[in-house]
């Protein structure tokens, strides 16, 4: 019996960016599994890699500036091989997309319903009459009012709101098994955000698909993952389900992060957590060793590892390095 | 004592149309507000995008014009005067500043640090250029930058670290009002904390008050003292941070709060019911906390420190109220 794979393997993928002639590596030796039915967020800040790998695993960097290596195999298949005519049959009809501005992903001079049949007509061969009925579908499905209406509208005609919810249809049409969401709620208000991350989590609940949310807000995260992966400069530093995650927070960057959110009503005279230093570029990247650490300067070099990996410190709990064993907060005692 | 006061603004744009052009409507983008500011504290205008937030910070330093109302500083009329040279309005200029959401686009790329923070300076004291150089040094200090940063431009800068000049800038000239307009919303966890703390610290050295302007529920909670929530150019609800979160009163509060993500996965599904339901009583609701027109009531007082938009209840009341009202606007 063959060994049951994951719906998307990415296996040690590496994306490095051109500078003269040197490449730097923004996501570096990245590995994940997305199920069939769950959400897998990626958490981290500006710089981390957490859309390059989205836009990694869609194929859509200039291949004269990028370099990738690694796989992400989606049905036996590395598409890292494919070349670009057989990636557009994987694009949006088997891995959709959802970016963050959702004026800048749409078509301003296209209608609402072209731009959704659009992906329709390359992909599936449904005459006029159900590409009809299938774009007002989704549209209800996505929560937009008088669809009939809306669908002769342009872009510029819907709210924020409106809009990411036009490009979830699109990233929908084609009923793909993957959904890549790019900071799907980060330009949008909390209430709609609030609706928009309901309609993620109920469309993952209808068609099953797998969704990879990239995301840097944390609230996101505990509203709507399964799973959750934390990036630090180009690596996972920790994943774990949701509730682990937040319950038990292990890597010195995870605690940090939670750390420095503004809590309710806290004491007036509490200072936020504050993470040491800055984010390095990627050229300045430490190569070697523990990426955090330089964020971490109280901690002892011994408590680092050389060559820092993820451990499996729990079932399906994993975090990189050992410094969280040692780790306290500045002033803090261990 | 206040020493700011906002008493009635109104910012109307007119939207004009038709064959001549003329003006059909107005966008009310403020329609109606009151604010007293006491100094060393801090308050907190939340609200979704459009909602006019925005507006009125720009209105009181001046970069908006006022339609109707009067904003009062230290006692003086001060209302669409901010752009005024005159030696009697000098002291409101210098003591109203403002912090903006995008720290690049409020510098001037092709100046210096030291001459992007000095300009504050030369307008109101007669600095030497070694006294000048010495403030910004100060000035740096508080914010956490090294000195030598001042011989640098804007772009060689993180985005932390030029929101925290942008800090340093507006405190230049001593001010006693900071109007911080989404000053964190475009950093990092992490770099906003950063930015945040700087902001307190000031506050505290100084005795500054802050008008600070965000959509974030959090970051507002944890700076400010008192709240307003506007929506639709009027506040709904205005009172004292524990007021307003732990007994908000208007629907339109309600429904804000509760769209907040929760921190915590286990009760993740509770949330979710509780938000549908404070959303369809939102809809239900909605006649009962908005006029006929959709416009926002007049703020009641609810309790010592706390006021709410609701419905004015005693008929009588509600009847000159309303007369008035009308008679205001034919």
């Amino acid at each position: 019996m063959a060994v049951e794979r994951s719906l998307l393997e990415i296996n040690n993928l590496e994306t490095g960016f051109r500078f003269g002639d040197v490449y730097h590596n923004a996501v570096d030796d990245v590995s994940l599994t997305l199920e069939n039915n769950e959400i897998l967020a990626i958490v981290g800040e500006s710089g981390c890699g957490k859309s390059t790998l989205a836009t990694s695993i869609m194929g859509l960097h200039d291949p004269k500036n990028t370099q990738i290596k690694g796989e992400v195999i989606y049905k036996d298949l590395n598409l890292l091989d494919l070349n670009e005519k057989l990636y557009n049959r994987i694009r949006g009809n088997d891995i959709g997309m959802i970016f963050q501005d959702p004026l800048g992903s749409l078509n301003p001079l296209m209608t609402i319903f072209n731009q959704i049949s659009e992906s329709l007509q390359y992909h599936s061969d449904l005459n006029d009459q159900q590409r009809k009925d299938r774009v007002l579908e989704l549209l209800n499905q996505v929560g937009i009012p008088r669809p009939e209406y809306i669908m002769k509208n342009y872009p510029h005609e819907l709210s924020g709101g409106m809009r990411q919810r036009v490009v979830i249809a699109i990233a929908l049409a084609n009923k793909p098994p993957v959904i890549i969401a790019d900071e799907p709620t980060t330009a949008l208000d909390v209430t709609i955000q609030a609706q928009i991350l309901d309609l993620m989590v109920d469309i993952q609940d209808e068609t099953g698909s797998g969704i990879i949310l990239i995301t840097h807000d944390l609230g996101v995260v505990a509203e709507t993952a399964d799973r959750v992966a934390v990036m630090y400069a180009g690596q996972i530093v920790e994943e774990a389900s949701v509730e682990e995650l937040f319950a038990n927070p292990k890597h010195p960057y995870t605690r940090s992060l939670l750390n420095s959110i503004p809590h309710e009503l806290d004491d007036d005279d509490d200072e936020l957590h504050v993470i040491h230093g800055t984010v390095p570029s990627l050229q300045h990247l430490p190569r070697k060793g523990c990426r955090f650490s330089p964020r971490i300067p109280w901690i002892s070099e011994e408590a680092h590892e050389e060559n820092p990996v993820l451990h499996e410190i729990s079932p399906n709990h994993k975090v990189r390095c050992t410094c969280w064993k040692h780790f306290h907060f500045e002033g803090e005692e261990k | 004592m206040a020493f700011l006061e906002v008493r009635d603004l109104k910012v109307h744009y007119p939207i004009r149309g038709g064959v001549l052009n003329t003006i059909q409507d107005h966008v009310k983008a403020v329609d109606g507000i009151n604010l007293s500011i006491e100094s060393g504290k801090t308050y907190g205008l939340v609200g979704e995008s459009g909602s006019g937030k925005t507006t009125i910070g720009k209105t009181i330093i001046g970069l908006e014009k006022a339609t109707s109302g009067e904003i009062l500083y230290e006692g003086q009329k001060v209302t669409n005067k901010a752009r005024s040279r005159k030696e009697k309005y000098a002291n409101y200029n210098k003591d109203v500043q403002m912090i903006f959401q995008d720290a690049t686009s409020s510098m001037n790329p092709k100046k210096r640090i030291l001459d992007v923070m000095a300009e504050p300076m030369h307008n109101y004291f007669n600095y030497t250029p070694q006294e000048t150089k010495k403030r910004v040094a100060d000035l740096l200090e508080i914010v956490g930058m090294n000195a030598e940063a001042m011989y640098k431009y804007p772009h060689e800068f993180s985005g932390g670290q030029r929101q925290r000049i942008g800090v340093a800038r507006a405190v230049a000239s001593d001010p006693k009002l900071i109007i911080a307009d989404e000053p964190t919303s475009a950093l990092d966890l992490s770099v906003q904390a950063q930015v945040l703390n700087f902001m307190r610290r000031i506050q505290k050295e100084f005795g500054l008050s802050y008008l600070f302007i965000s959509h974030d529920l959090g970051v507002v909670q944890h700076m400010s003292d008192d709240i307003a929530i506007m929506h639709r150019g009027r506040f709904v609800e205005q009172g004292s941070k524990k007021a307003i979160y732990s007994n908000p009163q208007h629907i339109y509060t309600k429904r804000l709060l509760s769209a907040i993500p929760d921190m915590d996965p286990t009760t993740r599904k509770a949330h979710k019911v509780e938000r549908q339901r404070v959303e369809a009583s939102y809809d239900a609701q909605e006649t009962e906390y908005y006029d006929p027109k959709g416009r926002v009531y007049d703020l009641q007082p609810f309790d010592t420190d706390h006021h709410v938009a609701l419905k004015p209840e005693e008929p009588n009341v509600s009847l000159e109220n309303e007369n008035l009202e009308i008679g205001g606007k034919n």
